[in-house]
């Protein structure tokens, strides 16, 4: 042999982003153990269901739907909790938990030290934080289902929108938390989270909102998950509904990006 | 014996495993690594000594494909870590100056998630964790988990981690830092294990004797550049003296020298007034002392000992490494 250099030729290196998948093993190796960790984000938006939906939805009887055919309150409710069921598992993780790797635990130095690239890390992360959110939005489902709130078959798209809904606000989440420097500022995510869950006509149809309001409401990225969720469930279904998925689309890849840079610009000084 | 640990590089004679000339890195106005140069050969045992903020742990990131150059060249197995970054990390093994372990895991998790990284997987991962576990003698806490664990023990998980993917290069930045002596003197005794079994080994330290026990070949470091290289037994041929005679003078003797140790050329080549005590850098300790109590000199005690890299130090800097 006479090769000057002592570079090992074998090893087989995967694309960039690959590396991902690595990422998500080592969640689910994690939350193996603290699986009732999981377990508690899926009961929220089912109080929410019951406390409301049921509750309340008795005072309201029914109202209009997307067709202008009125449906009962809880019809109305339930896929837009199950949005925000995804929205809230992806946010779960994609906040705090990132806080926690890249802050304390310093896990992406670690990673960094590997052929793994930030692209993988934030690839991975989001990966896992909108399985988390779907995880939630499949339970949720569930309980639609066994409580009779399904009304089309299309509702079975409603897992690939849960999907959706985790990736785009998994990647915002994780983007955002990217800047925050302490504990205290997440006290800033309520302050995002809780208008966002209340008025993205969630609990009352966009017609109620004054005009002015309306069009910030369509600003809003649970808004659109909700309206995809109930035109889903209730059958609705046209082209309108492709705008839905371009705008979360298009949310979570610019979140996507937006990470990468800034993992670059936090790790590899 | 367990497996080798490590890639063994099979020609000596090939190319610099590292080769970096006016490798520099600045951040923003501030210059971290000043325009160095160094050659790392397979089979070498390298350090870099300085004390905090000599730009010892810059230049072990930008070695590490973790941090890009801001000037010169930087060559790590031959290649090029602007473009070969990922490349190049598949065939290093990095001891990080803070451990960054998964906490959430448990020991031979955070092996087996490493492999990962490095695309090894299955039976082969479980192999290689349990033989480093062995090495590193942490297989009995296999199952625990990481947080309870004592920084020494923490330090052989991760230079266990490090050595999951056979690497060709270990780099260690200050791999003994804040241990206490049992611990220090176990992880030497490993990292001598891995060294006689010809791996490549670049470390940092502001630890003297680390650095003597460790390294084969060293440069110091001291704002930014290198002021030496050598071997430690080099190094202290050429900048100080084969003895020196601390005297530690009474409390109320602090006063300056007044001469006293004046003329004593050339059994005495240098003197050094540090706070708390007068260094003689001679050749002959014993005869040293006689001169000084000749000229009744009385110290409350007085040390004859072999010159270190701690001398060097203080004699290309005029400072101590710890301050």
């Amino acid at each position: 042999m006479t090769a000057p250099a002592p570079i090992r030729d074998f090893l087989v290196l995967p694309l960039p982003g690959m590396g991902a998948r690595h990422l998500i093993e080592r969640s689910v190796l994690v939350y193996r153990r603290i699986w009732l960790v999981l377990v508690s984000g899926f009961f929220e938006p089912l109080f929410y269901l019951l406390g409301i939906g049921f509750g309340l939805g008795a005072m309201v009887g029914s109202l209009p739907g997307p067709d202008g055919q009125p449906i009962p309150y809880q019809l109305f409710v339930a896929p837009a909790l199950m949005a925000t069921s995804a929205m809230n598992g992806a946010i779960y993780d994609s906040t705090f938990n990132i806080f926690f790797k890249l802050n304390f635990q310093r896990t992406y130095e670690g990673v960094l030290a590997t052929p793994l690239g930030v692209v993988d890390v934030a690839i991975g992360e989001i990966a896992w934080a909108l399985i988390r959110g779907t995880l939630y939005a499949i339970g949720f489902f569930v309980v639609m289902f066994v409580l009779g709130l399904v009304a089309s078959p299309w509702a079975v798209l409603t897992i690939p929108a849960a999907m959706l809904i985790g990736f785009a606000f998994a990647a915002v989440g994780m983007a955002a938390t990217t800047w925050m420097r302490k504990i205290q500022d997440f006290d800033l995510l309520a302050l995002v989270q809780i208008p966002l869950f209340l008025f993205s006509a969630t609990f009352f149809p966009l017609s109620t909102y004054p005009a002015e309001l309306q069009t910030i409401v369509q600003l809003s990225p649970l808004y659109h998950g909700v309206e995809l969720m109930r035109d889903l469930t209730l059958g609705h279904v046209g082209p309108w509904l492709l705008v839905h998925v371009a705008y979360l689309a298009a949310l979570g890849a610019l979140g996507l990006l937006v990470c990468s840079r800034r993992l670059g610009r936090l790790l590899l000084k | 014996m367990a497996a080798v640990p490590f890639a063994p590089v099979s020609h000596p004679s090939a190319a610099s495993l590292i080769s970096a000339r006016g490798l520099t890195k600045r951040f923003g106005d501030f210059t971290a690594v000043d325009a160095i140069d160094f050659d790392v050969a397979p089979g070498e045992s390298f350090g870099f000594l300085g004390p905090n903020g000599a730009g010892k742990t810059s230049t072990m990131r930008m070695i590490g494909c973790v941090s890009p150059i801001s000037g010169g060249t930087l060559r790590v197995l031959g290649l090029d870590p602007a473009a070969d970054g990922r490349r190049i990390r598949a065939q290093l093994g990095v001891v990080p100056q803070q451990d960054n372990l998964d906490t959430e895991l448990t020991v031979r998790e955070n092996l087996l998630i490493y492999a990962r990284y490095f695309e090894i997987g299955g039976p082969d991962a479980r192999r290689r964790a349990d033989e480093l576990l062995e090495f590193v003698q942490l297989a009995d806490r296999a199952e625990s988990e990481v947080e309870p664990l004592s920084g020494g023990l923490k330090r052989r998980l991760t230079i266990a981690r490090a050595l999951i993917n056979e690497p060709t290069l270990i780099l260690l930045d200050e791999p003994t830092t804040g241990l206490d002596p049992q611990a220090r003197h176990l992880l030497w005794e490993r990292l001598y294990q891995l060294k006689r079994r010809g791996a490549t080994l670049v470390l940092t330290t502001h630890y003297m004797d680390e650095a003597e026990q460790l390294c084969d070949r060293l440069v110091v470091m001291d704002q930014a550049k290198i002021v030496a290289e050598g071997s430690p037994r080099e190094l202290i041929e050429r900048h100080v003296t084969r003895e020196v005679l601390e005297l530690r003078l009474p409390a109320d003797d602090q006063a300056p020298l007044d001469g006293r140790f004046d003329g004593l050329e050339p059994l005495v080549e240098r003197v050094e007034q540090r706070p708390d005590r007068v260094l003689l850098y001679t050749s002959d300790g014993e005869a040293a002392v006689e001169r000084i109590h000749e000229r009744g000199v009385r110290p409350e005690s007085a040390l004859i000992r072999r010159a270190s890299l701690e001398d060097v130090f203080l004699r290309l800097t005029g400072r101590t490494l710890v301050d």
